[in-house]
C-alpha cells in the first residue's frame, strides 16, 4: 500500500496534528513514512502544507511530485485548490468548506466552493460547524481527519490510538472530545 | 533498537547526542532551529548536562564551540546559512587552528528563500575554508553522519561542515539509532600552540592545511556516503548530491535507472569517481541543491569539452530548490497529468498576528512620522519586518541582522532627518549593541526603537538573551538615561506613545525607545526549556 497525501491549510490551523496521527498509524502498521512540514515565516498566518507519504516500500523523496498525490486533505477551502497541481487525476479532495479570511482580497466563497464541486472525487463539509457542535472549533482538524479516514486504508483503531497519543497529555476530556470529532467527521463523510 | 520518527534536524541532534556530544552552541534561524531545540528537550542531554543554551549570535556560538573543542570535547554548532556569514571570521580561521575535540558545524541552507533573505550555498564556504563537507540525503544519513563527522574531525584535527537544506531539516522519517558513545575526557591540545594564529604560526598551519588536501581526496573517495552505481546507458551519467539523490531515485521507483549514477554526500568531490563517470559517459547531468558548485568545477573557466547539463545551461532552473518534478523534467521523462491552480486562488502571505504588539508600535510610529513622508525607517529581521506590508507600510529596509541601527547612523550622517531604526530584542542582542556604540560615539541624530516582545518570535519563541537587560545595556553603552524611553504598545495608549516618539525625534542625539509588551503567543505559556529562566 502506498498513499501520497497533501495536507493544507493556514498557519495555526493544526494540520501538523493530522499529519502526526496518520504518521503514527502508518508506522504502527509497519509502513515507511516521510513527512515534509513547513516551519518558519509562513506559520504566521500564511499558507502551509505538509507532504505526507506512507508506503510499504522504501520512500525516497520527501516531496510529492506534481500529479502524484492520491489525496488532498485541506482544513480550508481555498487552500484545497492551491495544491490541485499535485493531485493525480483520479485523486480525492477532502476539504473543509469554512473559509479562513485573513487577506483583504479573499475570493468570493461561492466561486471557491463551485471550483471544489467541479472535482470528480471530493468530500466537502463544514468541519468548523461540526466541531463547534461538539464543543470547540479547535477540534476541527480531527473532524477533517475523520472525514479523510475512509480514504486512508489505515485501521481506524490505529488512527484513534494516534489521537490518544497526541492529545493524551492534555487529559481525558480533550482526548474524548477529539475522538468524538473524529467519529463525527467520519460519519459526515460516509453520508456524503 | 526501536525506530524513531525524526525531522532531519532532530536526527542530527539525536545523532550528535549518541556520538559523545558535550555541547551544542547556536543561534536560532529557520531552517536550523530544531537541532538545538531537540537537544534542549532531550532527557539524555539534560542528564548528561550537555551545554544547550542559545548563544547571542552565530559568531559567539562558533567561538564558544572552538573553546569547547580546545578542552577536548565534542561540540556541535548550528545556524542558518546567513548565520555563517556572521560566524565567518571564526569559521574560516578554525580551518587553521583546527579542532582538538571534534567539531561539526551544522548549517541549514534555505534554497527558494522560504524564510530567508538569500539562498547562498554553504558548500561554497566549506570549499573556501578547505574543510570536509557532509551533505546528508536523508534522515538516517543525517543521524549517521554525526558519529562519522566527529571521527573525521578528530582524525584530521579539523572542523567538519555539515550542510543540510530546508526540506531535509523539516521532513520526518524513521531513523535507527546506533551504538552510544561516551563523551571525551577534558584534555588540552597536544600542541599548546594549536590555537595560536600569530602570522608565524598561521603560515605554518596554512601549509599544513594545504598538504592535507590529497588525504582528503582519499577519504572522500572511500567515504560510505559517496557511491557509484553503474548503468548500461552511457549517453548520460548523473551526478546527484545530497537531497537531489532522493529526487532522482524517486523517478526510478518503479523502473530501474539505466544511467550510471554518482551520489555525492561527502566533499571534496571524489575525484576518481568523477573521472570515471565523466570519461565513460557522453554527457553529464548534475543535480545539486543550491548553487551550481560541482557543475562549475566540472566545466572549468573555459567550459571544457565535456557535455555538462545542469543549472548553468538551463536543464535545471538556475535558482530555487529542486523537487521531484523539476528533476523529472531534467531527466527528460514525461510529466504526470494534473490540473493547474484555479485562477481565483489568491496569495496568502504571512502577516502580523491579530493583537501583536508590533502593530501598535507601528501605528504610533506612522502617526509620528506622517509629516516627514515615507522612507525614514530602517528596519531589521524578525516578525516586525512584516510591518513593511500593508496596511502598515511602516518600514523601508531589511538587509541583515543589526543593519537597522547602523544604516540609520549612516543615513543620519548623510543628513537624513529623521533617521529611525526599528529592531527586535533578540536581533538587538544578536548584533545591535555594536551599532548602538557607533551611534553613541558618532553622536548620531537617530531614534532607535527596540521592539521588546520578550522573545525571539519569528523563529518560534526562543529565549532572547537580552530580556530584562535592555535599558541597562543602552545606558552602559552611553545613551543618556532621559533619552531611554519605554512605552506599552496598546491601542488605548496610542496618543501618549506618539508623543514620546515625537519628543525623541526632536531631540538631537541618540534616543532609544523601547515599546514593551509580550508576543501574544508568549503570554501565559511557559517558554521552551533550555534558556535562562
Ligand atoms: C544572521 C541571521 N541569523 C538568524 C536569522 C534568523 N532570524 C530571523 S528573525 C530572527 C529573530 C528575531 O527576533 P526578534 O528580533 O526578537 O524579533 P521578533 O521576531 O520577536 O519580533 C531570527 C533569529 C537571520 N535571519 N539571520
Ligand atoms: S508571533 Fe508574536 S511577535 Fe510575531 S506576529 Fe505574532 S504576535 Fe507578533
Amino acid at each position: 500500500m502506498k498513499k501520497d497525501i497533501i495536507l493544507s491549510g493556514v498557519g495555526g490551523q493544526g494540520i501538523l496534528s493530522i499529519a502526526t496521527i496518520i504518521g503514527y498509524a502508518a508506522v504502527e502498521n509497519e509502513m515507511f513514512l516521510k513527512q515534509a512540514e513547513v516551519h518558519g515565516m509562513s506559520q504566521r498566518g500564511g499558507d502551509v502544507q505538509s507532504h505526507l507519504r506512507i508506503s510499504d516500500n522504501k520512500i525516497y523523496s520527501d516531496l510529492i511530485a506534481e500529479g502524484k498525490a492520491d489525496l488532498i486533505i485541506a482544513v480550508e477551502p481555498m487552500e484545497a485548490l492551491r495544491y490541485l497541481p499535485y493531485l493525480c487525476t483520479d485523486g480525492w479532495m477532502i476539504t473543509n468548506t469554512k473559509p479562513y479570511i485573513n487577506i483583504p482580497n479573499y475570493p468570493d466563497i461561492e466561486s471557491v466552493i463551485a471550483k471544489i464541486d467541479e472535482q470528480p472525487k471530493k468530500v466537502s463539509l463544514d468541519a468548523d460547524m461540526i466541531a463547534k457542535e461538539i464543543g470547540t472549533v479547535k477540534c476541527m482538524n480531527m473532524v477533517m481527519l475523520g472525514a479523510a479516514s475512509p480514504y486512508l486504508d489505515l485501521p481506524v483503531e490505529k488512527l484513534k490510538e494516534g489521537i490518544r497519543t497526541v492529545f493524551g497529555r492534555k487529559g481525558e476530556k480533550i482526548v474524548n472530545m477529539n475522538l468524538e470529532a473524529f467519529d463525527s467527521g467520519r460519519k459526515a463523510a460516509e453520508n456524503k | 533498537m526501536k525506530k524513531l520518527v525524526l525531522l532531519g534536524n532532530e536526527a542530527i541532534a539525536q545523532g550528535a547526542i549518541d556520538s559523545g556530544l558535550s555541547g551544542a552552541f547556536g543561534y536560532p534561524g529557520t531552517p536550523s532551529t530544531e537541532i538545538i531545540e531537540y537537544i534542549q528537550r532531550s532527557p539524555e542531554a539534560e542528564e548528561r548536562k550537555i551545554h544547550k543554551i542559545w548563544s547571542a549570535n552565530e559568531k559567539t556560538a562558533m567561538e564558544e564551540a572552538l573553546g569547547m573543542s580546545y578542552a577536548g570535547k565534542r561540540v556541535l554548532v548550528t545556524m542558518k546559512h546567513v548565520g555563517l556569514n556572521v560566524a565567518a571570521d571564526a569559521f574560516m580561521n578554525s580551518a587553521l587552528t583546527g579542532a582538538n575535540g571534534g567539531i561539526i558545524v551544522a548549517v541549514a541552507d534555505d534554497p527558494s528563500m522560504h524564510s530567508s533573505q538569500n539562498e547562498q550555498d554553504s558548500r561554497v564556504y566549506g570549499k573556501f575554508a578547505m574543510m570536509n563537507i557532509l551533505e546528508p540525503s536523508n534522515q538516517q544519513e543525517a543521524y549517521d553522519m554525526q558519529r562519522y563527522g566527529f571521527e573525521l574531525s578528530e582524525k584530521f584535527n579539523l572542523p567538519v561542515l555539515l550542510r543540510i537544506t530546508t526540506r531535509l531539516s523539516h521532513s520526518r522519517a524513521d531513523v535507527v539509532r546506533g551504538e552510544l558513545l561516551s563523551e571525551n575526557k577534558l584534555s588540552m591540545p597536544k600542541d599548546p600552540n594549536q590555537f595560536m594564529l600569530l602570522p608565524a604560526f598561521a603560515r605554518v598551519k596554512y601549509k599544513k592545511l594545504l598538504a592535507l588536501q590529497p588525504e582528503y581526496d582519499k577519504v572522500s573517495e572511500e567515504s560510505p556516503f559517496n557511491n557509484f552505481t553503474d548503468g548500461k546507458d552511457k549517453s548520460v551519467g548523473i551526478i546527484a548530491c545530497g537531497l537531489a539523490y532522493n529526487y532522482l531515485m524517486e523517478n526510478y521507483q518503479d523502473n530501474e535507472c539505466l544511467h550510471p549514477i554518482l551520489k555525492i554526500s561527502h566533499y571534496p568531490i571524489p575525484r576518481k569517481m568523477v573521472e570515471k563517470i565523466t570519461s565513460e559517459c557522453d554527457s553529464i547531468l548534475v543535480l545539486e541543491e543550491g548553487m551550481p558548485l560541482i557543475e562549475e568545477m566540472l566545466k572549468g573557466y573555459l567550459g571544457n569539452p565535456l557535455n555538462i547539463k545542469g543549472r548553468l545551461d538551463g536543464t535545471v532552473p538556475r535558482d530555487g530548490e529542486l523537487n521531484p518534478t523539476i528533476v523529472r523534467k531534467a531527466l527528460g521523462l514525461g510529466q504526470f497529468k494534473s490540473n493547474p491552480i484555479p485562477e481565483i486562488v489568491e496569495k496568502r502571505p504571512p502577516a502580523l498576528c491579530r493583537g501583536c504588539p508590533h502593530i501598535d508600535s507601528y501605528k504610533a510610529l506612522n502617526t509620528s512620522l506622517e509629516k516627514y513622508g515615507k522612507g525614514h525607517v530602517f528596519s531589521d529581521i524578525g516578525c516586525y519586518t512584516l510591518g513593511f506590508l500593508p496596511p502598515y507600510n511602516a518600514i523601508s529596509t531589511c538587509v541583515d541582522m543589526g543593519a537597522s541601527i547602523t544604516m540609520a547612523v549612516g543615513a543620519a550622517s548623510a543628513g537624513l532627518f529623521p533617521s529611525v531604526a526599528v529592531i527586535g530584542d533578540s536581533t538587538f542582542g544578536h548584533s545591535g549593541l555594536t551599532g548602538l556604540l557607533d551611534a553613541v560615539t558618532h553622536k548620531s541624530n537617530v531614534v532607535i526603537i527596540i521592539v521588546d516582545n520578550d522573545t525571539t518570535a519569528m523563529t518560534g519563541m526562543q529565549d532572547s538573551v537580552v530580556t530584562g537587560m535592555i535599558e541597562d545595556i543602552c545606558e552602559g553603552i552611553g545613551v543618556e538615561k532621559e533619552h531611554i524611553r519605554i512605552f506599552n504598545p496598546l491601542p488605548n495608549k496610542h496618543d501618549e506613545n506618539v508623543k514620546i516618539i515625537e519628543e525623541e525625534i526632536n531631540y538631537n542625539g541618540v534616543s532609544v525607545i523601547i515599546p514593551r509588551r509580550p508576543c501574544i503567543h508568549v503570554i501565559g505559556k511557559n517558554k521552551k526549556a533550555g534558556g535562562k529562566k
